[in-house]
């Protein structure tokens, strides 16, 4: 099992926001996490990722055999976890490659792997713009700044595609994205996907599922996993919006 | 104004023995600094312009006017900023000892220069002596430095590095001068860089007064990281004249327990450029303080000043810039901007843009902004896989960048960009 998340429980300024998750995801799985709005979708990315205005209340969180919870946000990501963010950051000033290339060479480090030669870092930058249709132009500028939506949400894959991660969370990915730049972030996330990784793409609408298949589809709502199912489910969410999710837990909680 | 009893004792007599010698235009100009310093004496908090500065603490010590001999021992190749190539120049104690060929470029030592009458029409000519005690004091005192002419329509080949080598064995006190005339339509680059010996108390009251003739370009560089026991004061006066452009870039990072930079630029003819850029990366219990004012005197002109601090560990900072667009300097762009990042709870920052303008049809803007790490961009790059220490560093240096990647000599841009990560690095904060 790479990740398997139990009872998970977390609040931000004694708000509870999670109230008791519990998620199972093996290698060569994708699993979509789908709900309405406020349901704790974002939340639950932030919490796995490690982001610090979130207290862990309850639970464990188990990846890859290792207490997730217990680790820094950057031994995350080295040990393999991902978080595509729903609003990547611009930061002027850091250009684009020497972000990865740091970032790289810290997770080799990591590992105790030397820092890889600039011959073969450019090749693998290469072979990944091309996979994920990045815009090589877009890698030397400055991180994300003044990078349209489309652009920061490719720049998101092209950073998974480079970092190879075991574990990938893409948060709302498909937010704000016309349906072309849906198309080639959908493309490089299949592209991606293989036995040894695994993801989580959390959305709220059902378009980006026709175009990433999911092996199981799971519904939050107001902090749990209220329904879980294959991508059939997805298409009856569409179908019916989330009022029929919410009535039986809103009645078990009374 | 302070009585340091024995340094302000020790400045007269020293006075009284050095002066009356040379020509009758340079003892009287001796004499008016002398009198201008000794009525104003040291500044205090109660001068507007060292409001934030207390200097006191810092004259306090048993300082000798007569450095020890400086000697090159130790020193690094390029006084360690890897594969410059640049004509040197090594002043030890301010004094030139070596002859330096540069072609269309003169370099003299002060001492031989003063001869010269042709100096009259250029020293203390633009400095307001009775408001800069430091200024004043320098130009009564100053024996040694240079002065560096570039000829008309010279275009140098490479920069110069001027290295200042002291020797700070025993406390002292130093008055180093520097004069730069760039003539009609040359080009010039001058580095500065210090290298002490010696961990004894050292006050450099150094003053640099630049000419840039008609359609010259002058371009300085400060940089500034140097030893605890080194407190530094550092005026600048630059004289512009039409179509000329200057570049004037100020880096101290830590080092010197006390830096004081004054730049005054009068732009003094028609069509000017200016750039001003600086960088302040202050650590441990560092006193940092940039003072700078732009006179616009004549229509069209532009300035652009740029400065950057970042605040680590107990250090303080002041900047305070001013622009005055006079009332003939219709067309006037000028821009100012003062940003810092504070690292640190202990760290203090004290800012001051002001702009006075007299002119009515001009462009105009200053601002000044206080800040600390954006914890969202600090959780991205973790995200990623990047550790804290290296994730500050990418920011700092990111935040810099605006200022570092101004540098036209690639290698003092990448000396300043490696030293500012070697300097975070150190800082006690992080450990």
């Amino acid at each position: 099992m790479l990740l398997s998340i139990k009872n998970l429980q977390a609040a931000v300024e004694d708000k509870q926001i999670l109230k008791g998750i519990n998620l199972q995801v093996n290698a060569g799985e994708v699993h979509a996490i789908m709900g309405p709005n406020g349901s704790g979708k974002s939340s639950l990315a932030s919490v796995l990722a490690g982001r610090e205005n979130y207290e862990v209340t309850g639970g464990e969180v188990l990846f890859d055999g290792k207490d997730l919870l217990e680790l820094s946000p950057e031994d995350r990501a080295r040990e393999g976890l991902f978080l595509a963010f729903q609003y990547p950051v611009e930061i002027p000033g850091v250009s684009n490659i020497n972000f990865l290339r740091t970032a790289l060479n810290e997770i080799r480090a990591y590992h105790n792997q030397p820092p890889l030669e600039a011959k073969e870092f450019l090749k693998l930058t290469r072979e990944n713009q091309k996979l994920v249709e990045f815009d090589a132009k877009l890698t030397n500028r400055s991180l994300n700044e003044g990078f349209s939506g489309g652009e920061k949400k490719r720049n998101e894959i092209f950073q998974l595609a480079m970092l190879n991660p075991k574990l990938s969370i893409l948060d709302e990915t498909d937010s704000g994205l016309d349906i072309d730049a849906l198309r080639i972030v959908a493309n490089g996330v299949n592209k991606l996907r293989s036995e040894k990784n695994a993801f989580i793409v959390i959305t709220h609408y059902q378009r980006l599922l026709e175009y990433i298949v999911p092996d199981f589809v799971h519904v939050l709502y107001d902090g749990r996993i209220v329904k879980s199912g294959t991508k059939e489910l997805a298409l009856e969410l569409e179908e019916k919006g989330y009022d029929w999710i919410k009535e039986p837990v809103t009645s078990e909680s009374i | 104004m302070i009585t340091t009893t024995s340094l302000y004792d020790q400045l007269i007599s020293f006075y009284n023995n050095t002066a009356g010698s040379g020509q009758q235009w340079l003892s009287d100009l001796r004499s008016r600094a002398f009198e201008a310093f000794s009525t104003q004496g040291f500044p205090t908090t109660k001068n507007e312009e060292w409001r934030f500065t207390n200097i006191a603490a810092f004259l306090k010590e048993d300082y000798s006017l007569q450095p020890g001999a400086a000697t090159l021992q130790d020193i690094k190749k390029s006084n360690g900023i890897p594969s410059f190539d640049a004509h040197e120049i090594v002043l030890k104690n301010g004094m030139l000892n070596e002859d330096v060929n540069i072609r269309g470029i003169t370099v003299t030592p002060f001492r031989a220069a003063l001869k010269d009458d042709r100096l009259k029409s250029y020293l203390s000519k633009y400095i307001s002596l009775e408001k800069n005690a430091f200024a004043a004091l320098n130009t009564a005192l100053f024996q040694n430095g240079v002065v560096i002419e570039t000829a008309k329509n010279i275009i140098a080949d490479k920069p110069l590095h001027l290295i200042h080598v002291y020797n700070a064995e025993d406390p002292v006190f130093v008055n180093p001068r520097i004069l730069v005339i760039a003539n009609k339509g040359s080009k010039t680059e001058v580095v500065e860089s210090i290298y002490v010996k010696g961990k004894s108390p050292l006050f450099i009251n150094n003053v640099t007064e630049a000419y840039i003739a008609e359609n010259a370009r002058l371009d300085q560089y400060y940089l500034q990281t140097t030893a605890p026991n080194v407190r530094l004061v550092n005026f600048t006066q630059c004289v512009q004249s039409s179509d000329s452009l200057y570049n004037n870039y100020t880096y101290t990072l830590p080092g010197a327990d006390f830096v004081r930079n004054t730049l005054h630029l009068d732009l003094n003819g028609t069509n000017t450029e200016s750039h001003l850029y600086g960088l302040y990366l202050t650590g441990a219990n560092q006193l940092v303080d940039n003072h700078t004012s732009v006179h616009h005197l004549f229509p069209n002109c532009m300035s652009n000043e740029l400065y950057k601090g970042v605040l680590m560990d107990n250090s303080r900072a002041v900047f305070n810039g001013k622009i005055y667009v006079h009332q003939d300097a219709q067309k006037t762009n000028a821009f100012q901007q003062n940003n810092n990042m504070l690292l640190s709870n202990k760290a203090v920052i004290d800012s001051k843009p002001q702009l006075e303008i007299f002119a009515d049809d001009v462009k105009c803007s200053h601002g000044s902004t206080v800040g600390s790490f954006n914890n969202e961009a600090l959780f991205y790059l973790k995200a990623r896989g990047i550790g804290e220490i290296a994730a500050r560093n990418l920011l700092v240096n990111a935040f810099a960048f605006d200022v570092t990647n101004k540098i036209q000599i690639p290698a003092v841009r990448e000396y300043v960009e490696k030293l500012i990560t070697k300097k975070m690095s150190e800082a006690y904060d992080y450990q």
